[in-house]
């Protein structure tokens, strides 16, 4: 029951936030911010309740799970589970939820109350995705969450957010209706094999295939989840959506929707296609790798402050990708820890450039310079989480990073060395944001307010979050290989089998 | 049939026959009320009383005792009322109750005299609900020309305006034509089989020689060509656009939905009884064409700036996702049918309904006596700029029907195209569905397109003009735009039941 709350809550509070606002202007971001707090203290106090659960994976490593019959003609059910990756990932939504209501509370002035009922929707189908077991439910919460967003982008985004927006969308729900396919492909091979008609992940695990309708059904699923995630080539709507939306949905697009793409990968197409996978694993791979550098080098040519940021997503997404392939304990820790890390510390400078955008009323770094004289405290911010972002020791992206390539090296060398070219790359990228926008002389006489007490009680949250990842990950670290242990381990059994 | 119980069967038959016979009851009762009495309001109630005791005569054969649940379905050679007819029946009367509370205000209201109108309303559900329930073809025919001839009325009933006309005639011309190929058809399949009951058709197809010789199959050709006029597929889609766009936006409801919808469920049970299925080059030209329906629509769609035309290449795509569904030819593919029909229909009829709201509708059918009445509905683009935040009911109703369109979960649409990928995933039509898939990628676009203009604020609405003008919808309006969006988002989240009736209405079909 608690799982299906943690759906409902951000929904109820959405609505109810819409219908505050017509009741008392100015209630609207209250009532969204409650939501979010008992979302989010929700979600704390699950993760201490099953603390030692996860200790000891007894039970499969399945910490909750609620069933209900839904359209029992097609065998679809509201099948919601929790393990540890979902339980971080979710911990992980409702922690930025809160971060983009607070981001949120003056850059939003106009039809407040329809914006945080979208925020919170969005908020809410994200949840869906990390929690739905069955593959009919998924592909409901996965599209979903689309349609808030999009209006997020399309109504408080930047100039050109019409553009961004219908990019955003279809991209999105075109490759989402490959992955429909690719899931009644996959349902009805198991149903001539076996005669039961289901949608349920655990029946469908071990559906047996041949080899080419096996490869078939995978891309149709990759090729959703690798647009989200995104992986290079499919990643060209991501930098005009983040660029383009407010400041709350670049946080929830950078922190949450692309963990969708990645948790996709993690709990479907490795578990569910484990030959299919050992056979394409090379592709991705280098795809990532791909994604890791050109990312980078992408971002440095970059002078618009949202946009370097998007690009860097690109760049740090590439190690999730290339941890989930290589699918060994370190590389798998370092992903989630990547994607959770990712998360925090871009959605923290989506929120400073939201906060310079809100005051200078531009994004090109061009225009800024010397900032550090008016806003010092901004400006430690920004360079804190930027040498976050390039992968300093200390921080969680190191870890996640680290971890990542110490596992890709048991399998692929070449690729862990190629890989770590970015480290050089991601200096030039973090160090040139620093210096255009803070560092030099303030010669275009900015006069700014630095930040103010909301502001800073988010950045510290987040710059604390950050800290403690990289100084002592193991928490998070101890939900995650707990996948692997779990149903997949067969397909990890296999997998390692068929790399051998 | 026994002499001894020919009086009892005959009972039962008229039983049977109720839904039909009521319709038309109606349609005689409301023409008579209407010669004495001319006033629009009482005739509409009588319409709407005339179809709510319809839509209650389909639940006779459900009833758990007396004569009804022992009446036989099949009455006489030329109709049969089983489940799959009585659900289409109630589908069209339902329909059409909807676009009869739609034309009201829009015809001018209490002011004008448009009784007629509702006349022919009923005549054009009863049309529909013939073809639906038909098993012989000359019951197709008929039930085909009660609809038409009705149609071409309701298109030029605005008689003195220049758009409502023109589609008129192109729908008048279409239809002869389209009507004149179906009646060679059905000669050239009675020429080879020298029967036209549809079950008997089946029959002899299905017996060891039995197969389509040359004139049987330029027969069922011809059939299919005659209906897919009616459904405007590719490549017999030209008229649509037109037709959609001159006609009052409460009549191009009704030719989206119910004159479709109908065509559908009979081609459906025509392909089922009559073992048209079994014809391999059909089934070949059919998949040709459905995806061409989809591809055209799809992307002719993306050209137009007019939301009527929008909707009409809309409408053509969507026809051929259905098909898509159709070509499965089981048990699965007739409950996909019937969930996207209905799917459709609330989808189409809520869209055109917020059109209709919003024009202001024409007044006594006469400019010479409104000098100033408007020529044309609210259906430019640039009509819809920023209707969010001055007409936020309206444009949420709106979005939700495009969504629907789109086929975004929390909608009936989403449930109907999963449904219709199922089935078509299921037969393994793996070009089809692939072509679906795209068509729906690019569907995208024009439905996002309108969803922007709605939701635009600053420089962009404000560079228009805003032209919405000052109708605002009636009680009545409101109420059935809200049910439709209501039961979009209900069916959408919950279709269970409705699936469940559907399995019904499946049986005995295939």
């Amino acid at each position: 029951m608690v799982l299906a709350a943690l759906i409902f809550i951000p929904v109820a509070g959405g609505l109810l936030s819409w219908m505050a606002d017509r009741w008392h202007p100015g209630a609207a971001k209250w009532v969204a911010l409650v939501t979010a707090g008992v979302e989010f203290v929700l979600t704390i106090w699950l993760w201490l309740q099953s603390a030692s659960a996860m200790a000891l994976p007894a039970h499969g490593g399945w910490l909750a799970e609620t069933r209900a019959e839904w359209i029992p003609r097609f065998g679809v059910s509201f099948h919601l589970a929790m393990d540890g990756i979902s339980l971080i990932l979710v911990v992980l939504t409702a922690f930025l939820g809160i971060v983009s209501v607070a981001c949120s509370w003056t850059e939003i002035q106009k039809r407040v109350g329809f914006f945080y009922f979208n925020l919170l929707w969005t908020v809410a189908g994200a949840i869906g995705v990390f929690l739905a077991l069955d593959l009919f439910l998924f592909f409901f919460f996965w599209e979903l969450m689309l349609v808030p967003m999009y209006f997020l982008i399309g109504i408080w985004g930047h100039e050109n957010r019409q553009y961004a927006s219908i990019k955003f969308f279809i991209f999105a729900q075109g490759s989402g209706m490959f992955m429909l396919v690719a899931i009644l492909a996959l349902v009805f091979v198991h149903y001539r094999g076996t005669g039961v008609l289901t949608f349920d992940y655990f029946d469908l695990l071990n559906t047996t295939l041949s080899p080419s309708t096996e490869l078939w059904i995978m891309l149709g699923f990759f090729i959703a989840f690798a647009v989200k995630t995104p992986i290079v080539p499919f990643h060209t709507w991501l930098p005009d959506a983040h660029t383009e939306a407010p400041t709350a949905g670049s946080v929830i697009l950078a922190g949450v929707l692309l963990k969708t793409g990645a948790y996709g990968l993690l709990r479907f197409i490795v578990p569910l296609f484990p030959e299919a996978t050992a056979y394409f694993t090379p592709v991705a791979m280098v795809l990532g790798a791909i994604g890791i550098l050109y990312g980078a080098f992408l971002a440095f040519a970059q002078t618009d402050f949202k946009r370097l940021v998007a690009y860097t997503s690109v760049s740090h997404l590439g190690f999730a990708v290339l941890g989930i392939f290589s699918w060994n304990p370190w590389s798998l820790g370092g992903a989630v820890m990547q994607m959770i890390a990712h998360g925090i510390s871009t959605g923290a400078l989506f929120v400073i450039a939201g906060i310079l955008q809100e005051r200078t009323h531009t994004r090109d770094m061009q225009r800024f310079e010397g900032l550090w004289s008016v806003m010092p405290r901004l400006a430690a911010m920004g360079l804190f989480f930027a040498i976050a972002a390039l992968g300093l020791p200390g921080m969680g992206n190191f870890v996640g990073e680290f971890l990542v390539l110490m596992g890709l090296s048991t399998s692929s060398s070449v690729l862990a060395a190629v890989a770590t070219v970015v480290f050089v790359a991601s200096v030039v990228y973090a160090l040139a944001l620093v210096q255009k926008t803070f560092h030099g002389e303030n010669k275009h006489g900015w006069q700014l307010h630095d930040l103010s007490s909301r502001e800073m009680a988010t950045l510290f949250s987040m710059a604390a979050i950050t800290l403690w990842l990289g100084l002592y990950p193991q928490p998070v670290l101890n939900a995650a290989p707990n996948t692997v242990n779990s149903p997949p381990a067969i397909a990890v059994a296999r997998h390692e089998i068929n790399v051998e | 049939m026994p002499s001894t119980l020919h009086s009892d069967s005959l009972h039962f038959d008229l039983v049977t026959l109720s839904p039909l016979i009521l319709l038309a009851a109606a349609a005689v009762v409301v023409m008579l009320a209407a010669a004495f009495y001319r006033h629009p309001r009482p005739v509409m109630i009588l319409t709407l009383a005339g179809l709510v005791l319809s839509f209650t005569a389909l639940f006779l054969p459900f009833l758990p005792q007396g004569i009804a649940g022992i009446a036989s379905p099949q009455v006489t050679a030329l109709l049969v009322l089983d489940h799959y007819a009585l659900f289409f029946i109630g589908l069209i009367v339902v329909a059409t109750f909807v676009v009869a509370v739609l034309c009201y205000r829009y015809f001018g209201g209490d002011e004008s005299r448009h009784e007629a109108l509702y006349i022919l309303l009923l005549l054009a559900a009863l049309g529909g609900a013939v073809l639906v329930a038909s098993s012989h073809f000359a019951s197709f025919f008929l039930g085909l020309e009660l609809l038409s001839i009705s149609l071409f009325a309701l298109i030029a009933y605005p008689r003195f305006t220049e758009h409502p006309l023109e589609a008129g005639i192109k729908y008048l011309i279409l239809a002869g034509f389209s009507s004149g190929l179906l009646v060679f058809g059905m000669a050239l399949v009675y020429a080879q089989l020298g029967t036209m009951q549809f079950v008997k058709i089946g029959a002899m197809l299905a017996a060891p020689d039995g197969a389509l010789e040359l004139y049987g199959l330029a027969g069922l050709a011809l059939i299919v060509t005659g209906v897919g006029f009616k459904l405007a597929l590719v490549p017999f889609h030209m008229w649509t656009p037109d037709v959609y766009e001159g006609a009052p936006a409460p009549i191009t409801a009704f030719i989206a939905t119910v004159s479709k919808g109908a065509m559908l469920a009979l081609l459906l049970r025509y392909f089922l009884m009559a073992g048209a299925h079994q014809s391999q080059s059909i089934i070949f030209a059919l998949s040709l064409v459905a995806v061409a329906t989809i591809l055209v629509g799809n992307l002719l769609a993306l050209l137009q700036d007019n939301i009527k035309r929008i909707l009409a290449y809309s409408s053509i795509a969507q026809l051929g996702y259905l098909l898509v569904g159709f070509l499965a030819f089981d048990q699965l593919a007739i409950e996909a049918v019937a969930y996207f029909l209905t799917a459709y229909f609330v989808t189409m009829l809520g869209a055109f309904g917020v059109v209709t709201v919003l024009s202001d509708g024409f007044n006594g059918g006469s400019a010479g006596e409104f000098p100033d009445a408007v020529e044309r509905d609210s259906d430019r683009l640039a009509d819809y700029a920023g209707l969010f935040w001055h007409r936020p009911w309206l444009a949420g109703v709106f979005t939700a029907m495009l969504l629907s369109l789109a086929g975004i979960p929390l909608t009936m649409g989403f449930i109907g195209k999963f449904y219709i990928i199922t089935a078509g995933v299921e037969a393994s039509l793996w070009m089809p569905v692939i072509t679906l898939v795209v068509g729906s990628i690019i569907g995208l676009f024009y439905y996002l397109r309108i969803i922007t203009v709605m939701y635009a604020s600053g420089p962009e609405a404000a560079g228009e003009a805003i032209m919405l003008r000052a109708a605002s919808p009636s009680f009545a309006e409101s109420v059935t735009l809200a049910a439709l969006a209501l039961l979009l988002i209900w069916l959408g989240i919950f279709p269970a039941q409705l699936i469940g009736v559907l399995e019904g209405a499946g049986v005995g079909l295939t």
